[in-house]
């Protein structure tokens, strides 16, 4: 898009097709030819198998709409016929709810990914931006896909989730009545939440649209974090990178395929298989694997405005990360200081994690308030004081440079050996 | 500056700016349906009275009927409950206002201002935990009743004692009191 095009029509129909409407000129810039640095590693194929995640959860989704019923008295029943009667229903089933799971897993590899190499630093701050944005939305679409089978954690997550903006001041409760649309949730929430869970997967995809197109505009980073010097650097997406990103695509998939076949039930809790029952709430109620850090530090907080407003920043501070980083280095590998504090974060994410699987008392609780304190204090100290005071590592002239030099060090040691 | 930019504004200017506000006072309007189809409608306002019979209630029996699609605990207290409840002294709770609809929004959250009769004997309260909206445990004879033997909310550790009041964890207010009155010697009304 930024770049000069490189398509030739060979056809004359090509050729009448690219003056009128110039799709497979964009499709071949963007897709066939565009320029991505020589050394991107697979932390880098998770995008593609994003895609492919966004795309599995709209075919199945879709057809899961065609047998589910969105209403209190039936939803429960219909999801059971659709495991039950449906041709291949359970299949179909099984696969959007494990892939919400693999969906969030690739798209957490990804964020990781990012923060290791830097790739929210100028000048991609607004393709982070626009990655976080999808992430808040994916956060929203599970929350409200998850409410649909009306088993008892569908109802109590909802519940407990709605009243979160019962916190806010004066017009907490009118927000969640109007959320409702009613005095609990009920039958009328269940409708609505039917209506954008279809909805929100197609706002996803015009992000990830922005998102493909700010990418385009900048251009890839890369392991080494620097930028593209000139045409040595870069190979073209395909065949190069379209080969590499389905590597990794097939091994995701057999990953994927094992807890559709093997365990479905496993990243799920069992107490959704009982009927939504407004008045028995269940001993223990916790969100899906994904969502437990923010549970965390929901219930870290002991005061509730306060513990919804945390939470909340706990997204919300990825917004501005590209400017609380004062480095101007961007790849982990020459920051001997931040790689140190990445593992730390990475550790202190997945701590969050488990403490928001348990009861928030005793030492849980002081261990989910340090975490979450750790959570902050990384962002707003850790990312700013680093830029200044640390001493990075002499950065490669080029990117050709540094694959060429990892090649010579990987020769000498074979010669070495051979020796 | 040019000449150009102090220059007069014109009728042109004037056509604009009056179409422009026109056309968002016309999409304002149209937008108040679409975001007040939301709200709660007639028949789910009009389920907001209903009758209990609580004849057959002894003392230290609760019930647990539905009100608006929740949940409202009807417990008709032991002396003994009654006692516990009183001997707190306020200033020691965390919400010291009675959160009681059929009292004035000031009234302090002593015993007497919670329960529904002269008595103290029947607590009418809607068994929504003010943390998240859980139902809190404290209804059946076997279920845990937290510290102050009351009710205890499982999702984030609330504890409420025997007139429904916070007395430890993160829930932030008392159990709401809904309109409740006796219309007979055996019937509450709620609502």
């Amino acid at each position: 898009m930024s770049k000069e095009s490189t398509y030739i029509p060979k056809t004359g129909f090509a050729k009448w097709f690219d003056q009128r409407l110039p799709l497979p000129r964009m499709l071949h810039d963007n897709i066939n030819a565009f320029p991505t640095p020589r050394n991107l590693n697979y932390w880098y194929t998770f995008g593609g198998i994003l895609t492919f995640c966004l795309v599995t959860q709209i075919i199945t989704g879709i057809v899961l709409a065609m047998h589910y019923t969105a209403d209190a008295g039936l939803a429960f029943a219909s999801v059971e016929h659709i495991m039950r009667n449906v041709n291949y229903g359970w299949l179909i089933r099984y696969i959007h709810a494990v892939g919400a799971s693999m969906f969030f897993l690739a798209v957490y590899v990804h964020i990781f990914r990012g923060l290791y190499y830097g790739s929210y630093k100028a000048p991609r701050e607004m393709l982070w931006i626009l990655g976080v944005v999808i992430y808040l939305l994916m956060v929203i679409t599970a929350f409200m896909g998850y409410v649909l089978p009306w088993g008892q954690m569908s109802f109590w997550g909802a519940t407990v989730i709605t009243n979160l903006f019962s916190a806010l001041p004066v017009v907490g409760t009118t927000i969640t009545e109007w959320l409702w649309g009613g005095f609990a949730v009920d039958n009328a929430t269940l409708k609505r939440f039917f209506s954008l869970h279809y909805l929100m997967p197609f706002m996803i995809f015009g992000v990830v649209i922005l998102h493909i197109w700010s990418l385009h505009v900048t251009g890839n980073n890369n392991p080494v974090g620097i930028s593209v010097k000139d045409k040595q650097d870069t190979v073209p997406f395909s065949p190069y990178y379209t080969v590499k990103d389905s590597v990794s695509l097939v091994i995701f998939i057999i990953f994927f395929a094992w807890f559709i076949f093997f365990n479905p039930n496993i990243l799920g809790h069992s107490d959704n298989y009982i009927m939504a029952d407004p008045l028995v709430t269940p001993a223990h109620i916790v969100p899906e694997w994904y969502l437990l850090p923010f549970y965390a530090i929901l219930r870290a907080i002991p005061s509730k405005l306060g513990g919804v407003l945390v939470m909340g920043a706990a997204i919300g501070i990825l917004f501005v990360l590209p400017w609380l980083d004062t480095s101007k280095v961007r790849s982990a590998t020459f920051r001997p200081l931040y790689k140190q504090f990445y593992w730390i974060f990475l550790v202190n994410c997945i701590v969050l994690g488990y403490l928001g699987s348990q009861n928030p008392e005793g030492l849980f609780l002081v261990a989910s308030r340090i975490c979450t304190a750790y959570y902050f204090i990384h962002f707003l100290i850790v990312f700013p004081l680093l830029g200044l005071i640390e001493k990075p590592k002499p950065l490669p002239e080029s990117i050709t440079k540094s694959v060429l030099e990892r090649m010579e060090i990987k020769n000498m040691k074979q010669k070495s050996v051979e020796a | 500056m040019s000449e150009k930019d102090v220059k007069e504004p014109t009728r042109r200017d004037f056509i604009f700016l009056a179409t422009g506000a026109l056309a968002v006072a016309g999409a304002a309007s149209v937008a108040w349906p679409l975001v007040d189809q939301m709200n709660p409608d007639a028949t789910a306002l009009a389920l907001s009275k209903i009758e209990v019979d609580v004849s057959q209630i002894e003392r230290g029996q609760s019930i647990t009927v539905k009100w608006r699609g929740k949940p409202v605990f009807i417990r008709r207290r032991t002396d003994e409950e009654i006692q516990m409840a009183s001997r707190v002294e306020l200033d020691s709770l965390p919400d010291t206002n009675a959160r009681n609809y059929n009292l004035s929004p000031e009234s302090s959250a002593s015993d007497a201002n919670r329960a529904l009769d002269d008595n103290k004997e029947w607590l009418v309260m809607v068994g929504v935990c003010t943390h998240l909206g859980c139902v809190p445990k404290g209804q059946s004879l076997g279920d845990a009743k937290g510290d102050f033997g009351g009710w205890y909310c499982p999702c984030h550790g609330s504890h409420y004692d025997t007139a429904g009041r916070i007395r430890k964890g993160p829930a932030p207010k008392n159990l709401d009191i809904p309109n409740a009155e006796f219309i007979n010697e055996e019937v509450i009304r709620i609502g």
